[in-house]
């Protein structure tokens, strides 16, 4: 186990709670788009520490509580 | 564990579906225990035994029959480390609308599929089953209601079993849909995170399997994991339901073993004519080309072939048909069965089968196949449950199958089969189901 780890942050939106208010894409435009209709495509990859500050403000910003931040493990 | 005398292409459905519904006795426990033999599922927890049956599902290699295919024995040990008492839930809400593996099953084997319920809740140390069958349902439930009572007068109920009935739409057989009526809310499915965390009603961790895999967990307490890998691949052992419909004379639920080609399946339900296409897997499933008769239907070759076993569905497409023309009915279909919730999936599938239709239409659209495509695209994978994943693969499918067609269609010039009446079964238009409040 040489592989040096830590967690990482990965944005994804909970499809069910959101109603495409689009906050969420004016944040955090690295990692999220919003299609046709308005409803956020998030690109998975964990964000780099730059942007944590923004996607915790993302997740907190939500009208809805859609933007969820989940843990994963990234080699460092 | 005792000798078995059953055809081998029958370990499930051993009574005929026409002799169950001619004669109630038909599947009644002493007929059961007499074609089965009889099974003492322990009513406390026996560490001996638990290990036992663990250890034979596990080596049985059997995979879930409910759309997952994932291995069954690996689904026990979440719920068992959960810390309170669990409950086991059988689903055979069925709602696939081309499926009715669930219905020959429950009215021809009630007692299989409740003994397998009985082990599985043995083994994590359930004390009750709840079988849910669709509110639309009412001879399944009626069969099923049957051998409970008639497992409560023969003193064999160990557990309590009782019956639900949510409302028979396409997802609210989903797991997560399911588990949310059962918590007295909407049959509606959520985003799950981590799917490695058992469902829970109230706080108590739960067990969804399939009728199917269950009926399968019964045979295999009785008979071991050698018997069960008697039939099938070794990837994919057993036999399994499918539902065949389209160009064949009988349609109907046919239980064949694993790895049996595609053809020989079809021509087993009376195959009759030319082939345009294949759907495997349901609605949400995928099409293929008639050139994969030869396929084995096991869930490698399916994979590889771009398809799935899905709920065990096969519809032949006759060569008088329009491929493009049935999947605009399946894609608007698949559409109005959306739960809702989702945008992408409200709003994407909607579009798509908007696109759908006008392609089947043939009246000639400019950058109607992009515009699918890219929908599709852009929809995939973005729900909280897989409804919308299943309406991207059928169309994309259609797509790639159908190609030539869709190139006419999209030119205006449409194939002749376009006008011709649907093969397919939908259910009458019914008020979406909610839960009073
Ligand atoms: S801010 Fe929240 S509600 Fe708005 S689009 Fe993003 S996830 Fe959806
Ligand atoms: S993806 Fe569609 S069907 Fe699934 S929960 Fe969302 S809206 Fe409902």
């Amino acid at each position: 186990m040489t592989t040096r780890q830590r967690v990482g942050l990965r944005v994804r939106v909970d499809p069910v709670a959101c109603d495409a208010y689009g906050y969420c894409a004016e944040l955090l435009p690295e990692r999220v788009s919003l299609d046709e209709w308005g409803y956020p495509i998030v690109d998975g990859t964990p964000v780099s520490s730059e942007l944590v500050a923004l996607a915790t403000r993302a997740a907190a910003e939500c009208p809805r509580r859609a933007v969820l931040l989940e843990q994963v493990m990234v080699a460092r | 564990m005792s000798a078995t005398t059953l055809d081998v292409n029958h370990r499930l459905l051993t009574v005929s579906p026409s002799d169950a519904s001619r004669d109630a006795s038909a599947s009644g426990l002493d007929d059961h225990v007499a074609t089965h033999g009889a099974l003492a599922v322990p009513a406390r927890d026996d560490p001996g035994w638990t290990a036992a049956i663990q250890r034979a599902v596990s080596e049985s290699g059997l995979l879930g029959r409910g759309g997952a295919g994932f291995p069954s024995a690996i689904k026990w040990d979440a719920v068992r480390r959960g810390g309170r008492r669990p409950m086991v839930v059988v689903n055979a809400m069925e709602g696939e609308p081309a499926s009715a593996k669930d219905k020959v099953l429950l009215g021809c084997s009630p007692h299989l599929v409740l003994d397998g319920a009985e082990v599985a809740a043995a083994v994590v140390g359930a004390s009750d089953i709840v079988v849910c069958v669709a509110d639309d349902a009412g001879s399944t439930a009626a069969s099923v209601q049957a051998a409970i009572a008639e497992r409560e007068r023969a003193g064999a109920a160990g557990r309590q079993i009782s019956v639900e009935r949510p409302p028979g739409r396409y997802v609210s057989g989903e797991e997560s849909a399911l588990v949310e009526w059962l918590n007295d809310r909407q049959a509606l499915p959520t985003l799950r995170i981590d799917k490695s965390v058992p469902l829970s009603i109230g706080r108590r961790p739960v067990l969804v399997h399939n009728a199917e895999t269950l009926s399968q967990v019964a045979l295999i307490a009785r008979h071991g994991p050698e018997w069960f890998r008697r039939l099938g691949t070794p990837e994919a052992p057993g036999s399994t339901l499918v539902t065949v419909t389209g160009a064949v004379r009988s349609p109907g639920v046919l239980e064949v073993e694993l790895g049996t080609p595609v053809g020989e399946i079809v021509s087993r339900a009376g195959f009759v004519g030319e082939l345009s296409g294949l759907l495997l897997g349901g609605y949400g499933g995928a099409w293929l080309d008639p050139s994969h008769l030869s396929t084995l239907y096991a869930p490698g070759p399916l994979r590889a072939a771009g398809a799935t076993l899905g709920v065990g569905i096969v519809v032949a497409l006759p060569a008088t048909s329009c491929g493009i023309a049935e999947t605009a009915r399946i894609v608007r279909y698949m559409a109005g069965e959306s739960a809702g919730q989702c945008g992408p999936c409200v709003f994407g599938l909607a579009a798509i089968a908007e696109d759908f239709e006008l392609l089947g239409s043939g009246r000639g659209v400019a950058g109607v196949l992009e515009r699918i495509e890219g929908r599709a695209a852009a929809v995939d994978g973005r729900g909280a449950c897989r409804h919308p994943d299943g309406v991207v693969r059928l169309a994309t499918t259609a797509l790639a199958v159908f190609a030539e067609d869709a190139r006419a269609h999209a030119q205006g010039r449409p194939c002749p089969g376009h006008r011709a009446p649907s093969v397919l079964t939908f259910p009458a238009a019914t008020v979406r189901g909610r839960r009073a409040s």
